[in-house]
């Protein structure tokens, strides 16, 4: 070990030394280099996402038609509007983050103690955004059927507009028999995801029912998924249909491929726990700036070096925004 | 801890802002009109930027190489190409003057940008190609091209 160790190396070389590399302070060339990584990891989820896409692409859900809620505007159609408030959030809280490390640097303790507090507030809000997000997509919109080849079928009306299951289906009093441990060999309880309507149900309502019509997940040449018309309905929801699917979990999806529900939850949720962990840094950073700290340090460096990892976070945004939303 | 000045020019020296506080604001307005933008054609998606600008060319080696050089232009929908451009100058801006890239050491700013940029180039490019691969495979339910 001895050749190894250079045992040369001066006093607290390991806490900075007087050697400044790049003329960056060790800290923050670190989390400089943290953020590399970080970025490597985050381009590793979408890039897979782009290559799930790219393996499907024909048949992908369009994000427009699949984020079209804003809270507390019901049945509006407002493809975006909500996707792009948490952007402006998420933007103007980096802003607030680098004015707080402005007055930092002039060392301007109350100016950075109301940045930093503003800057919370933001990314608290993001985060509660983003929850609503999840919530919303989980629930679902109007349902839509799977067929037995694990793809999705929707329900529209003659003109084209989305019909939701709870407006065709009929009730046929069918009355379910629970499985139980004590009456099987083998026994798995029973799925968590249950279904308002029973896929004959939804079958008997679409029959009796001849304004509708099923789009399937393939897109036409322009882009658009592809409707069939009222016979190939028919025969489509006979032959191939089997589940009734509600919302977006990890198995299924109602919006079409479950890779693309299992990509959101992924990429949304690790990056929304890059947020939760940078307000939780933040508000550490702003007690110790309120209690003075860094006043008497005589330099608010910490505040940069969390200010680095609150953009990185919004860095990262800008592309989910980019790759899931937009493109 | 004596601090750096901050470069307070945007653009390539076009722009010059008189306080660091100032600049940042304005990095603020630019950021937010290409979000604007951004949004406001992702709701409208104006029918011409959908289909590409150029077929394909056709022919022997130099028509592949003209695939290969315009293949932004030829293979993706133009609407897609102006997110993607306009994504990566707003990474710019966050990364040079949110996060002070521009007032780093040109090694420092290396060492991040660079490996950063081509490990990513690099990763995207063989994802994209294999999940191309593979939707051909599904479509033709054979082998593609064999090498």
């Amino acid at each position: 070990m001895d050749t190894t160790v250079d045992t040369t190396a001066p006093e607290g070389a390991w806490s900075g030394g007087n050697n400044r590399p790049f003329k960056a302070s060790y800290g923050k060339m670190m989390m400089w280099f943290f953020i590399v990584s970080d970025a490597l990891t985050f381009s590793g989820f979408l890039a897979a996402y782009g290559f799930s896409r790219y393996k499907f692409v024909d048949a992908w859900p369009i994000a427009d038609e699949v984020f079209t809620h804003f809270p507390f505007l019901h049945g509006v159609d407002a493809p975006m509007y909500y996707v792009a408030f948490m952007t402006f959030i998420l933007i103007f809280s980096s802003v607030t983050m680098v004015l707080a490390v402005d007055a930092g640097h002039k060392m301007q303790q109350n100016k950075v103690i109301i940045y930093m507090f503003l800057t919370i507030i933001g990314g608290a809000i993001f985060v509660g955004s983003q929850a609503w997000e999840w919530n919303t997509f989980i629930k679902g919109d109007y349902g839509a059927v799977e067929t037995k080849g694990g793809k999705i079928i929707q329900f529209l009306d003659k003109e084209g507009n989305r019909v939701g299951l709870k407006d065709f289906a009929v009730d046929l009093h069918e009355t379910r028999t629970s499985q139980e441990a004590s009456k099987g060999i083998w026994f798995d309880s029973e799925e968590v995801t249950r279904t308002t309507y029973s896929f004959e149900e939804v079958k008997a309502g679409f029959l009796a029912n001849d304004n509708l019509l099923i789009r399937t997940q393939y897109l036409d040449e322009h882009g658009h998924p592809t409707v069939l018309s009222r016979a190939e309905s028919e025969a489509k929801l006979i032959n191939d249909g089997k589940l009734v699917v509600e919302g977006a979990n990890l198995r299924h999806n109602e919006y079409g491929s479950p890779l693309f529900a299992d990509f959101f939850f992924f990429i949304t949720g690790f990056h929304g726990f890059h947020v939760l962990s940078g307000v939780i840094i933040n508000c550490i950073i702003f007690f110790n700036v309120v209690i003075g700290t860094y006043e008497r340090r005589g330099h608010y460096e910490m505040v940069e070096k969390v200010g680095l990892y609150w953009h990185f976070v919004d860095l990262v945004w800008v592309f989910v925004f980019t790759f899931f939303y937009l493109v | 801890m004596a601090h750096a000045e901050h470069n307070l020019a945007i653009f390539r020296g076009r722009l010059k802002f008189k306080s660091n506080v100032q600049k940042i604001w304005g990095v603020f307005t630019l950021l937010s009109i290409i979000t604007i933008v951004e949004v406001y054609l992702g709701i409208i998606k104006p029918e011409s930027l959908m289909t590409s600008f150029m077929s394909e060319f056709e022919g022997g080696f130099f028509a592949t190489l003209g695939n290969i050089f315009l293949s932004p232009f030829i293979y993706m929908k133009p609407l897609n190409l102006i997110f993607i451009v306009l994504t990566l100058v707003k990474a710019y801006y966050i990364t040079w003057d949110f996060m002070h890239m521009r007032d780093e050491a040109k090694g420092l700013r290396r060492a991040v940008v660079w490996t950063g940029i081509f490990l990513i180039c690099y990763l995207v490019m063989i994802l994209l190609f294999e999940g191309d691969y593979i939707f051909e495979v599904y479509k033709a339910n054979y082998i593609k091209f064999d090498f």
